[in-house]
Parts: C-alpha cells; sequence; structure tokens
C-alpha cells in the first residue's frame, strides 16, 4: 500500500483520533454500567488526569521520535495530541468540581487555592487555554514568530504536571519517577540538540573567518 | 506513535476491565473465617451503645475498597490480591511489660471472649468514610487477659511482614518501612470503644480488611487500624507508627479525626461517605472524634490537639 495516498492519511488520522478518545469512553462505558466501584468519582478524576498528563508527554515525544526515527508525518498529530492534553485536563477539573465537590463553590476555592499541589494544577490547565485557543493555523499565520515562543510554554506547563504528580506522592513513587525520568528525556533531547546546533553553528563561523583571512 | 496510543489504549482498556471484576452485591464472594471461631462467630452479641446509628456501607464495597499497602497502592489491590494470604493458623507474640508474654495461638487468644458486633464509622484520613458492621472482642479485655504492668504507658502492635505474601514489601519505590507498627496509649487502649475485629458483616473477615485480627479505633483516622496483627507490645515509651516515621508533619501519633485541623494537602473539614454515586458526592461534615467525643475527648482535655495530631 502507498503509504502516501489520500486515503491511508485519512484512515491513519481517524484511527488515531479514535483511539486517543478510547480512555473517556471507556471510562463513561463503566461509569455507566457501575463498574467503577466505591468511589467512582475519585476513579473518574485520576483517570482523566493520568490521561491528560499521558498525552501531554505524548505531545512532548513527537519532536524526538520524528527525529530519531524519521517519521516525519508524526508532526501533523502534535496539534491532535496537545488538544486532547487540554481536553482531559479539562475534563479533569470539571469532573473534580462535579463529582467530588458537587459544584459547592466555598469547598472547590478552597481546594483550587490552598492545596499546593491542587493550586499547580489549576495553573497548568490556564496555561494550556491559550496554547489550545491558537493552535489553529489561521493563529499560527496570525501569531507568526510570536506563537512558537507563546507554545514554549508547554514546557514549564510539563513542569508543573510533574509537581502536581509529586506533591501528591504518599507511599509510593514509582509513577513520579516513571514520568520524571521520561520527561527528563524529552526536555534534555531538546537541550542536546540546541547545544548541538550551536556548536556546529559556532564551527561554521569560525571555519567561514578562516577561509576569509586565507583569501585575504 | 501509533504503537504508543495502541499501548495506551491498552492500558486504558486494561484498567477498566480490571475494573469489571470487582464484586456485586449478588455475586460478592463470602468468608467464613476459620472453622474453630464460626460457632462463636453464630453467638455473638449486640450492646446498644457501639450501633452507630448510620447506614451501613454496603459489604461489597467495604470488602473491595480497601487501603492495605502490603498488597498495592490502588484501593482495589487488596481484594485483587490479598485472596490467597494465609490467615489461619495465626500466632499473635505479646511482649514488652507484661506479666504473661508468650506466643499465643490465634484461637486460645478469642476463645475465652464473647464476640460482640459494632456497627462504626470509619473515617480514612484521606477524607472519605464508611460505616462497617464489625466482629470482634474489646481490645481492653483482650490486653488485660495478659495483665499489664504498671510500667505499660503504650501498646505497639506490628503487622505480619512477608514479603512473599504481601508484595509491596518487596517494592523498590516505597517510602514506608515494613513491617507496619501502629500504637496506642494505654488509656486509649483501655477504652471501651477499643476493639480487634475478627469479622464483619457476622462472617470471617476477608484478608483484604485486615485477616486474621484487626484493631478498630474508630475515634481515630482509619490508618491507625492496623491490619494482620502478629505482635502486640506493651512499653514506657510512645511507639513510633509507620506513616508518623515516613511524614511526621502529616501524620501524627494519636492521630485522632479532627475537622479544626488540616491535613497539609487537604482539607479534614468535611468527608465523602462511601459509595458515592456520581451526582451526589454525599459530602458531609467531619465531626470532632468522628461523632465518638463523648467517650473518648475526656483522654485529651489537658492536651493541645492542634500540636498533638
Amino acid at each position: 500500500m502507498d503509504l502516501n495516498t489520500k486515503l491511508f492519511q485519512r484512515f491513519r488520522w481517524w484511527l488515531i483520533f479514535i483511539t486517543s478518545a478510547l480512555p473517556v469512553s471507556l471510562l463513561v462505558y463503566a461509569a455507566y454500567h457501575q463498574q467503577l466501584g466505591a468511589d467512582p468519582a475519585k476513579e473518574i478524576v485520576l483517570e482523566l488526569g493520568t490521561w491528560a498528563i499521558n498525552f501531554l508527554w505524548i505531545t512532548l515525544a513527537i519532536t524526538p521520535v520524528r527525529k530519531i526515527f524519521g517519521w516525519n508525518w508524526l508532526v501533523k498529530y502534535r496539534r491532535m495530541m496537545g488538544l486532547y492534553s487540554f481536553f482531559y485536563a479539562a475534563l479533569h477539573l470539571l469532573a473534580f468540581a462535579t463529582f467530588m465537590v458537587g459544584w459547592n463553590w466555598k469547598i472547590l476555592i478552597v481546594e483550587i487555592t490552598e492545596r499546593p499541589y491542587a493550586i499547580v494544577g489549576f495553573i497548568a490547565l490556564i496555561l494550556l487555554l491559550p496554547l489550545a485557543v491558537t493552535s489553529t493555523k489561521a493563529m499560527q499565520r496570525k501569531l507568526k514568530k510570536h506563537w512558537l515562543t507563546l507554545h514554549k510554554l508547554v514546557y514549564p506547563i510539563a513542569l508543573l504536571c510533574l509537581l502536581h504528580i509529586i506533591w501528591q506522592i504518599r507511599s509510593d513513587f514509582s509513577e513520579a519517577l516513571s514520568y520524571g525520568l521520561l520527561l527528563c528525556f524529552l526536555l534534555g533531547y531538546r537541550y542536546y540538540q540546541k547545544r548541538l546546533k550551536s556548536v556546529s553553528a559556532l564551527k561554521r563561523q569560525t571555519k567561514g573567518r578562516k577561509l576569509k583571512t586565507q583569501i585575504n | 506513535m501509533k504503537s504508543a496510543l495502541g499501548l495506551a489504549g491498552s492500558l486504558a482498556a486494561a484498567n477498566v476491565t480490571a475494573l469489571t471484576n470487582l464484586p456485586k452485591e449478588d455475586d460478592s464472594p463470602k468468608y467464613l473465617g476459620p472453622k474453630w471461631l464460626q460457632q462463636q462467630q453464630q453467638q455473638s452479641i449486640t450492646l446498644e451503645q457501639f450501633q452507630a446509628q448510620d447506614k451501613l456501607t454496603p459489604y461489597k464495597d467495604v470488602i473491595s475498597y480497601n487501603n492495605f499497602y502490603e498488597f498495592g497502592f490502588d484501593k482495589a489491590d487488596p481484594y485483587k490480591k490479598a485472596q490467597n494470604f494465609i490467615t489461619d493458623p495465626w500466632q499473635v507474640e505479646i511482649s514488652g511489660e507484661v506479666a504473661k508474654p508468650g506466643v499465643y495461638n490465634l484461637e486460645d487468644f478469642v476463645k475465652p471472649h464473647t464476640l460482640q458486633e459494632r456497627i462504626y464509622r470509619m473515617r480514612c484520613v484521606e477524607a472519605w468514610s464508611m460505616v462497617i458492621p464489625w466482629v470482634g472482642i474489646p481490645l481492653a479485655d483482650v490486653l488485660k487477659h495478659f495483665e499489664p504492668t504498671s510500667k505499660a504507658k503504650y501498646v505497639e502492635f506490628t503487622t505480619l511482614h512477608d514479603p512473599e505474601q504481601m508484595p509491596q514489601q518487596r517494592s523498590l519505590f516505597g517510602t514506608l518501612d515494613w513491617p507496619y507498627v501502629e500504637g496506642l496509649r494505654i488509656d486509649e487502649a483501655m477504652n471501651p470503644l477499643a476493639f480487634l475485629a475478627t469479622g464483619l458483616y457476622g462472617q470471617g473477615l476477608p484478608p483484604q480488611n485486615g485477616a486474621p485480627l484487626r484493631l478498630v479505633v474508630p475515634w481515630k483516622y482509619g490508618f491507625k487500624n492496623i491490619k494482620s496483627i502478629v505482635k502486640i507490645r506493651f512499653t514506657e515509651n510512645m511507639p513510633v507508627n509507620t506513616w508518623n516515621k515516613t511524614a511526621p508533619r502529616e501524620y501524627g501519633f494519636f492521630a485522632n479525626v479532627n475537622p479544626a485541623v488540616d491535613h497539609p494537602r487537604w482539607s479534614q473539614a468535611t468527608e465523602r461517605r462511601l459509595p458515592s454515586s456520581l451526582f451526589s458526592p454525599n459530602r458531609i461534615e467531619t465531626l470532632p472524634f468522628n461523632g465518638y467525643a463523648e467517650q473518648v475527648a475526656h483522654m485529651y482535655k489537658d492536651m493541645d490537639l492542634r500540636k498533638w495530631i
């Protein structure tokens, strides 16, 4: 099969789109059939939060994976992954407010403003909002080079998410450790690439200068 | 990428399918308890003053929503992983400041007493709560039997340490020191509310609920209710309980339920009474000493309970 046909690309797009919606679909199914145990609220909130972070990490993995394996088509899905992360994060907060707090504003405000782990989670979601809003091609064109600067926010957002996990550790840090190590790789890779680029640019510069002096 | 997503999808699927294995009310497993205890269980008595009037948490939730970290951190882990846990025969070592130390068979330990059924509220430090009908013996009756000396100021309890049966005791990423240790001041241990459970819902104690012997102190946060007890030691000095050792700022020795003092990371003012349904979170006000102030507050009248968490 020719991997570049329109039909295949469309198929792939739908496949990824539907797979990404699977966690929330299964959750709705399980909740409807009362399979979430004694505390369905907590289960739903935890699961949605986990997937928000999973999709954020997947979004951050696109560039390194694309470069390492040469899968350039991946970049087309970066926006979708980012938007899914926002989607799950928004549902996470919504589920917390609805199922756990029952929209009791007094409790909700106390929870979001006084608990450090909740504060960082909330800030991360707020910061994701402008990224989601400006994710369209039209916005990208409109914002020009500012778009890239704005979307660098994803790095502090990821760190806030990691903090959100770390500050909830009680008896087991294996999950926080795995997310932390993955993030180290994802950010470390970018740092390494940047260093590499600046070193080669420097080399090119000095080479150019040498050439010039020789000509002179 | 696709495979990563596929993996992600199957992870979610695995999680949700795992949940389908949770018991339903009509197909919940029964736990008869050890043979030697069954008849005694049938003859348990009910005293009016120990019956909370709250609505009972359904059996299926009591046996499938547990914090028993030796078997895993997920609430369903103990239900899933503790079913083959061997709880009979069982021995308990009594030591420290007592006239009659020794290693006792659980049978000898329980037989002399008339079992009671008690309905207690249980308030977890994580801000959820349940109402459970326990079967068991008043702790004081058991302790007096071993004749504590005048030096016995505290009682220390220890859970079984058996990494082969308890998977989390083998984990490299845990923050808790095993075996799990809890303690009470001697007057707390002798308070009529303090209870040793050998069963629940009129039958034996399920392994995930701390079989075969588990402490129940309903005015304290749930983590004080140490499970699967193998040692009881009487001491002159305050024991160091496991959670206090791991996070002293967050978990004290006394751990009395107190809506006025928040956990450093969340509020203790309210709790969610389980089971909760999605559209009524079932959030209720937490009461001082979990509603047992009348029976226990006098023990702490000279203490600053903001300091002694």
